[in-house]
């Protein structure tokens, strides 16, 4: 058709394409050499790397937590277990975009806000690449069947069995044993590298009480599986596997029972109460009303529960037993006249006569008894005691001085940490020369002393150091420490003698004979608890004036007059000859030490000396 | 046409040609050809059986387009090759109006429009223009006196440029660029000046910083910057080019046994039955199965040009040409980008990917091929 073909030269074309051919094979050559090059250079230069990333591809340690160690009272029944629950968890890493699976997982299970805020918290916090983040726990059966028929479009979201920590009863031991929870930013930060390693599968910690005292036994040794996995991080075989060493367990001095019969008697009423086996110094209940559901805590407390908890003007977190610090008030009587015939500035036959109050020589201040009109004029020590006379331990306290009362005090643990297994304990408060120079700039004026020797002024304790007081009364002036654990996995903590007070026996003796007569006696402040007792028993009350509390000046009128009643106090053991458990009892602004606390102590005792059938037992 | 003028039928009963040689022009087949394309897709079937999780359903779609597409050869094999040249201008005419219409109602997935509807039945008319674009280029050019002249050179940019530039707008790079490649390479063999070869490289330099900035896509440019520093993004777009050289070193010389990738078979390696099948036969078959079946394709290469060489004017053979050449440059961007030398585009690799259309089309320019090689002898008088 073109005129042009008629001059083609086709020996002149085919030799011309023949070259183009050859340039192309010539570029076909070298391209090849090129492939052959760069698989040479990944597949046998760069082998060994390749296969190491490989491996790390499809290699992954997965730690495995341990089993947390059981709590059991003495009895062997539990108290903290572990309890398997589903927990719904994500992999950041490997999720492409977080708030759409966060809004499709929304439709499948139940996610508050409240879970999606803890979430986030722990996703900011410093965590290991491709660690499982948790979003939910306790997942119900439902919920667990809608997640696996999804799975294949929830990339990076895991569920799995997870042991989590169960509390069976509840509110009767959070203030001793405490709980776990979520380990949070700042325990994180203060981990070393070796803890950081322990609690690599773990979530939880011990936040307060025993739980936390005893984190490390409680926890064990975290076991790991070398696993392969694919590439959206489902496990596929396991290739290797260290085992856990599970926590230690506890067996506690307490007794379930016991501690229920104490929380009881509180009947709701805000106060502690704390039993010591005497022999031991273990303790047998130790009870802070009102309470809290320990669980509550455990995977994350709701803000709503913990607003209630925190804001309630009962105060249901607040540790009364170990943390609450009141004026012992009469309570430390018997310790004060002890170190009166100690120093020998009285003898049981002193006398002093009480006629409603005290006078210091040079003051007009009058320093009043409880009781207006006095005790009369012939007070001696065991009437003192029995009575709960002001008038006297004023004139003793004076004649003593703060120095004197301060050591023979110091020796039953006032103003110490009984260093009892629990953390965050209070000291309370012994006042001293020293004490007072260096806290108030003050020195010492003889009136301090008459307000130290009837347990007011500046005296503070909590119901443990009292316990602890008149369990080393009951043991004759052996101080031994309380002790919450009796074992960890099975092997006894041996009692800890801290102190052997130095006093004569008879005097002990003196002073364990007023105690008795104070609920024995005639006249004895306890003496309605002694009615159908089939044990004799030793005791003090004490009625304490509230120190000045800054009251909200929105409390109603009847609330404030409520609060600023007197603390009711009573401590005592039984039996008197041989005494097996020794008793603090506190009840805020319960007013009465006899007719509000003692009561509470003839219930512990009966619960712990009598029987069923109300005999007393072996 | 005149040309022929010149041109006598050889008699069908030469002597000179031997027994199979009459075989192979009687069924329009090239026997070594079709050994070495039926050995590869073999190959690429056990390849493909690792590379799908053992899925016998993804082996039997794949043996079904296979057959659909050696039928399509044989097929396209018998067409007289003047029938085809007559045939180009109207090829090249339906497959502009079809990518037109890709533009206009397509439908697509992942942000490009790539398909054309028709009844339930869907198809990329890009797939036509892989063979038409050479057809007509070689047609055109085959009319001329080569080399070309700047009128014809002119107008052979202009027919490329129209198809390249509609699928480019799909958007689909790595189609565009085979597509005009195999449109420029008829061009290169008919003879193009090297001046104009060395004009376009330098334009082609200059213009990289505006095509960077004003044409290229943001995705696009992600594959490019990914190629040269995947450690940026390991778990977002530096992920398949790093799993995929981590498949292809681990698996070493011998690779880690047939069933045996743990890459592939761990879902790292993203496409492993597509695009990145080359990543599976590295790890599991090693370097060797590599070098086999690079020897294979350059068995597959000679044997085109080879044929190219033969053929009886120009169309024949800057068509065997150009089909041959595209068939290596298929294969070159595939393993090049799986291995980390060239930037991420969506070229499957030929015979072996898992694919549909695709593979028909493949085939059927191996029977143009065929076509070309056993055409009846014509020789000058």
């Amino acid at each position: 058709m073109s005129e042009a073909s008629h001059f083609k030269d086709h020996h002149r074309e085919a030799r011309l394409f023949f070259s183009r051919a050859l340039v192309a094979g010539g570029v076909i050559v070298l391209l090849t050499g090129i492939l052959v090059l760069r698989f040479f250079s990944l597949q046998v230069d760069h082998h060994e790397d390749y296969v190491t990333q490989s491996d790390r591809n499809r290699v992954h340690v997965l730690p495995i937590p341990p089993t947390r160690g059981l709590i059991y009272d003495r009895n062997g029944k539990l108290l903290a277990e572990n309890r398997a629950s589903y927990t719904l968890s994500i992999v950041h890493e490997r999720v492409s975009d977080l708030a759409e699976t966060l809004e499709f997982l929304a439709t499948l299970v139940d996610i508050s806000a409240n879970d999606i805020e803890k979430f986030n918290d722990q996703l900011r916090q410093r965590r290991r690449p491709f660690d499982a983040v948790p979003l939910r726990f306790g997942l119900t059966e439902v919920e667990l069947a809608r997640l696996a028929v999804n799975e294949f479009r929830l990339d990076g979201v895991e569920v799995h069995a997870q042991l989590v920590r169960h509390y069976p009863e509840g509110d009767l031991f959070a203030h001793s044993i405490g709980y776990v929870g979520r380990i949070n930013e700042q325990e994180l930060s203060e981990f070393d590298p070796d803890e950081y390693q322990r609690y690599s599968g773990t979530h939880s910690i011990g936040k307060i009480g025993l739980e936390r005292f005893y984190e490390p036994e409680l926890l064990g040794e975290v076991g790991y599986q070398n696993v392969e996995t694919n590439a959206r991080g489902r496990v596929l075989r396991v290739l290797d596997s260290g085992d856990p060493k599970p926590g230690s367990d506890l067996i506690l001095h307490a007794d379930i029972e016991l501690q229920k019969e104490a929380m009881a008697a509180l009947d709701g009423h805000r106060g502690a109460v704390v039993a010591i086996d005497v022999a031991t110094g273990g303790v047998l209940a130790a009870v802070s009303a009102p309470s809290f559901d320990a669980n509550l805590f455990v995977t994350g407390i709701s803000f709503k529960d913990y607003r209630q908890l925190n804001q309630s003007k009962d105060l249901p977190l607040f540790n009364r037993f170990l943390q609450g610090q009141y004026p012992p008030g009469s309570t430390i009587k018997p310790v004060v006249a002890m170190a009166g015939l100690h120093y020998k500035v009285i003898t049981s036959e002193t006398t002093v006569h009480d006629p409603g109050f005290y006078k210091l020589k040079d003051s007009s201040r009058l320093y009043r008894d409880w009781k207006r009109w006095g005790h009369g004029p012939n007070v001696d020590l065991k009437q003192a005691i029995a009575e709960s006379c002001d008038v006297y331990f004023y004139d003793l306290g004076f004649n003593l001085g703060i120095d004197k009362m301060h050591s023979f005090g110091d020796q039953f643990g006032l103003g110490e940490k009984t260093n009892i297994d629990l953390p965050s304990e209070r000291r309370g408060l012994w006042p001293s020369r020293d004490w007072k120079r260096g806290a108030r700039g003050e020195s010492w004026y003889p009136g301090d002393s008459l307000n130290v020797s009837i347990g007011q002024g500046d005296v503070l304790a909590t119901p443990l150091q009292l316990a602890s007081m008149v369990s080393t009364i009951a043991h004759h002036g052996v101080r031994l420490r309380p002790q919450i654990v009796a074992s960890i996995a099975g092997e006894p903590r041996p009692p800890i003698v801290d102190q052997n007070v130095d006093v004569e026996e008879s005097i002990m003796a003196l002073g364990i004979e007023a105690m008795a007569e104070v609920v024995h006696g005639k006249h004895g402040t306890a003496q309605r608890i002694a009615q159908g007792a089939k044990y004799k028993m030793a005791g003090k009350t004490g009625t304490a004036q509230v120190v000045a509390i800054a009251q909200n000046a929105e409390y109603d009128s009847d609330a404030l007059s409520e609060r600023n009643r007197d603390h009711a106090l009573f401590v005592g053991f039984a039996p008197l000859d041989n005494p097996k458990i020794a008793v603090a009892v506190l009840l805020e602004n319960a007013e009465s030490g006899s007719g509000a606390a003692a009561p509470i102590a003839r219930r512990v005792f009966d619960a712990w000396l009598l029987n069923e059938h109300g005999e007393l037992r072996e | 046409m005149p040309s022929q003028d010149f041109l006598r039928r050889l008699p069908e009963s030469d002597r000179t040609l031997r027994k199979r040689d009459r075989l192979q022009q009687r069924l329009h087949v090239d026997f070594w050809l079709l050994l070495l394309l039926i050995i590869i897709s073999s190959g690429g079937l056990v390849v493909l059986f690792s590379a799908s999780d053992q899925s016998l359903a993804t082996i039997k779609r794949q043996g079904v387009y296979f057959l659909l597409a050696y039928f399509a050869m044989l097929v396209t094999a018998q067409v007289p090759v003047h029938f085809m040249r007559r045939m180009a201008p109207w090829a090249y005419a339906l497959g502009v109006v079809l990518l037109v219409l890709v533009v206009l109602h397509g439908v697509g997935a992942k942000g490009a429009q790539r398909w054309l509807s028709l009844g339930g039945f869907r198809f990329q008319p890009s797939e036509v223009m892989k063979l038409a674009m050479p057809v007509t280029i070689a047609a055109y050019l085959g009319q001329r006196h080569l080399p070309p002249v700047f009128k014809h050179v002119f107008w052979t940019l202009a027919l490329v440029a129209v198809p390249t530039v509609l699928i480019i707008k799909q958007p689909d790079l790595g189609t565009s660029i085979l597509v005009a490649a195999s449109g420029l390479m008829v061009l290169f063999f008919a003879g193009l000046s090297w001046r104009y070869i060395l004009a376009a490289v330098t334009l082609l330099m200059a213009s990289l910083w505006p095509l960077w900035h004003f044409v290229l896509h943001d995705y696009q440019k992600k594959r490019v910057l990914t190629l040269l520093n995947p450690e940026d993004d390991r778990l977002g777009a530096g992920w398949n080019i790093i799993q995929s050289k981590t498949a292809i070193g681990s698996g070493g010389v011998p690779g880690k046994g047939w069933l045996h990738g743990t890459q592939s078979h761990l879902n790292f390696l993203p496409e492993g039955h597509t695009d990145f099948i080359i990543a599976v036969l590295a790890e599991e078959f090693g370097l060797i199965g590599v070098l086999i079946l690079l020897s294979l394709y350059m068995l597959v290469v000679l044997r085109g040009m080879t044929i190219a060489v033969r053929a009886q004017d120009s169309f024949g053979r800057l068509l065997a040409a150009s089909i041959t050449l595209t068939f290596f440059v298929y294969v070159f961007v595939n393993i090049g980008m799986v291995s980390g030398l060239l930037p991420v585009v969506g070229v499957p690799l030929p015979l072996v990917s898992q694919g549909g259309t695709s593979i028909v089309t493949l085939l059927a320019g191996f029977g143009i091929l065929m076509a070309i090689a056993t055409e009846p002898r014509k020789v000058i008088r």
